[in-house]
């Protein structure tokens, strides 16, 4: 299985003050990585370092093999953020039309999609069981289904890895969990790299294959299939938290 | 009724208004989408000082328009940058430039009727430079928007994702500023500078109250802008109106008749199928 990411003694900080400092880790082929750790440990900048939305102050990342200084193949890496609280819901799109976006790039510049552009935005709205809204407006949609919106949109350019920060905030528990079990089916049946940052401790114990978490010693991993303990969960996030046991008993094979 | 097309300066004036109707809703779409609809009015009133500069120093006051309101658009660029998510400060910041260089820059030229003409624009008074000028330029923005329709769409939705998608944002944001400024200044020749921010604002308004996608938000828009300007022309033709202010007339009536029809006549016959969805913010 080849490395997919490599990081190797990232120090990354927004002034003097690092938040990030020796960050090492490396992402195999069709891993599921979950990423956990307090608010503002520094998850979300370290996958804005992944994708060369901020540059390290020093250390290495590798991804597919290549130094992402050089990396040109932007297309194989999907990105989802947090959009369900911070894009504009009245904007006047269509579903199928926000995830005909990400093929803008393959489709090239100055040149309008084909009817082959459009059945592939249509085979990535049924991965994610969105066929049928592929007209409707993206702001008529609930939070789960516009977060399943933006997960295709990913999709559509046929990434081999995928990042998600927080997808499943602000959404209610029955769209989450569609979402997880989404995530863990593309994972197993289509051998895509995952790498998701959650606070969802039980839920991401269940589906992710490996646990990496942010704390203030930095960064460390733990195995999911040890589960978690209280005491773990309340040391890394400082305070005392109750696990919740997600059981997903639909989608876990 | 086609009466008025015997007139050449009439012919003109539907030339250019149609033109002119073309290209501002298409740049209007994205600055309404990206929240700067004020962006017309700070980028106008700098038109005005440009006209005000060029009329005072012997330059062409179009010209003269132009380069101030292109500088004036990089100038908004530039200052948003050091308040994101404040666009309001910049767009703000550079009108009072605007304002306050075309009262002192106004006060240099000598012929206050050809300046007064900026204000409200003169359509029909348009000299065979200014004509050509504007087609030629209307037709540059033009094929921008067309070509540059995908792009422009991907990043007023989502910049930071448009960019992992590989479009050019940086080249493709510098090309829209520079449109916006050029259509801007043309438009202030022709129909005014206290009025093309209307123009830009209102068909897009209109147009989002009845598109069911970015698609036809466009195409309407193109349509209510063209309809506002015809109408417009005519009634200020034999109303013996400003055309520029008419224009803008009409197109605030179009827009308050279809917010009257979409809240008032559906709601009592359709019975609002759908209740506002409280969660989504
Ligand atoms: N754009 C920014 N400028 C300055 N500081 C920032 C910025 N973004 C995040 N930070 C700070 O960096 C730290 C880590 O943020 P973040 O990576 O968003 O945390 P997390 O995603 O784990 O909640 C926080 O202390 C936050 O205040
Ligand atoms: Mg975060």
């Amino acid at each position: 299985m080849g490395k997919i990411i490599e990081a190797d003694n990232l120090n990354f900080g927004y002034s003097e003050r690092l938040i990030l400092k020796n960050i090492s880790f490396s992402v195999d082929k069709g891993d599921f990585l979950g990423i956990i750790g307090a608010n503002g440990s520094g998850k979300s900048t370290l996958i804005k370092l992944m994708l060369k939305i901020l540059i390290p102050f020093s250390g290495d990342i590798k991804l597919l093999g290549e130094n992402i200084n050089c990396f040109k193949k932007w297309d194989k890496v999907g990105y989802v953020s947090q959009k369900v609280n911070s894009f504009n819901g009245g904007f006047p799109a269509t579903v199928e039309e926000i995830v005909g976006a990400n093929l803008f790039s393959k489709i090239g510049l100055f040149k309008l999609p084909k009817k082959q552009h459009k059945e592939m935005v249509y085979h990535a709205l049924d991965k994610v069981n969105m066929q049928d809204y592929g007209k409707r407006l993206i702001g008529n949609l609930s939070g789960g289904q516009q977060q399943r919106v933006f997960i295709a949109r990913v999709l559509v350019s046929e990434p081999e890895i995928l990042f998600l920060d927080e997808p499943t905030v602000g959404i209610d528990a029955k769209s989450e969990e569609a979402v997880y079990c989404l995530l863990a089916r593309l994972n197993r049946e289509l051998g895509l790299t995952i790498v998701m940052v959650t606070h969802d401790i039980g839920a991401i114990t269940v589906h992710a294959n490996r646990l990496i978490c942010l704390g203030q010693n930095g960064l460390f991993e733990h195995k999911p299939e040890d589960g978690m303990t209280n005491e773990f969960v309340s040391e890394l996030y400082g305070f005392g938290v109750n696990l919740h046991i997600h059981d997903c008993k639909n989608c876990r094979k | 009724m086609l009466s008025i097309f015997q007139y050449d300066f009439m012919q003109r004036a539907f030339i250019v208004g149609m033109l002119i109707a073309i290209i501002t809703p298409c740049i209007g779409v994205i600055i309404v989408l990206k929240r700067l609809s004020m962006i017309g009015d700070s980028l106008s009133h700098n038109s005005l000082a440009g006209v005000a500069a060029g009329l005072a120093f012997g330059l062409n006051p179009v010209f003269g328009a132009m380069i101030f309101s292109v500088i004036a658009a990089f100038g908004i660029e530039r200052i948003r940058k050091s308040f994101p998510k404040y666009s309001e400060i910049a767009i703000a910041v550079i009108m009072s430039t605007g304002i306050g260089l075309a009262g002192v820059l106004s006060g240099f030229v000598k012929n206050s009727a050809s300046f007064s003409s900026f204000l409200f624009g003169s359509i029909v008074a348009i000299t065979d430079f200014e004509l050509y000028m504007v087609i030629g330029l209307s037709i540059v923005v033009l094929l921008a928007v067309i070509l540059l329709y995908k792009e422009l769409f991907y990043i007023t939705f989502d910049e930071e994702s448009a960019r992992l998608a590989g479009i050019p944002v940086r080249a493709v944001n510098f090309m829209f500023t520079l449109l916006t400024a050029v259509t801007i200044s043309i438009a202030a020749r022709t129909v005014g500078t206290l009025v093309i921010s209307s123009l830009m604002i209102l068909p897009v308004a209109a147009s989002m109250q009845i598109a069911k996608s970015y698609k036809q938000t466009v195409v309407f828009a193109v349509v209510f802008s063209i309809m506002f300007t015809v109408s417009g022309l005519y009634i200020s033709y034999y109303a013996n109106f400003k055309p520029g202010g008419t224009i803008v007339i009409v197109g605030v009536i179009s827009l308050v008749s279809i917010l009257f029809y979409n809240n008032i006549v559906s709601k009592v016959f359709l019975k609002r199928l759908v209740k506002p969805d409280c969660q989504k913010y």
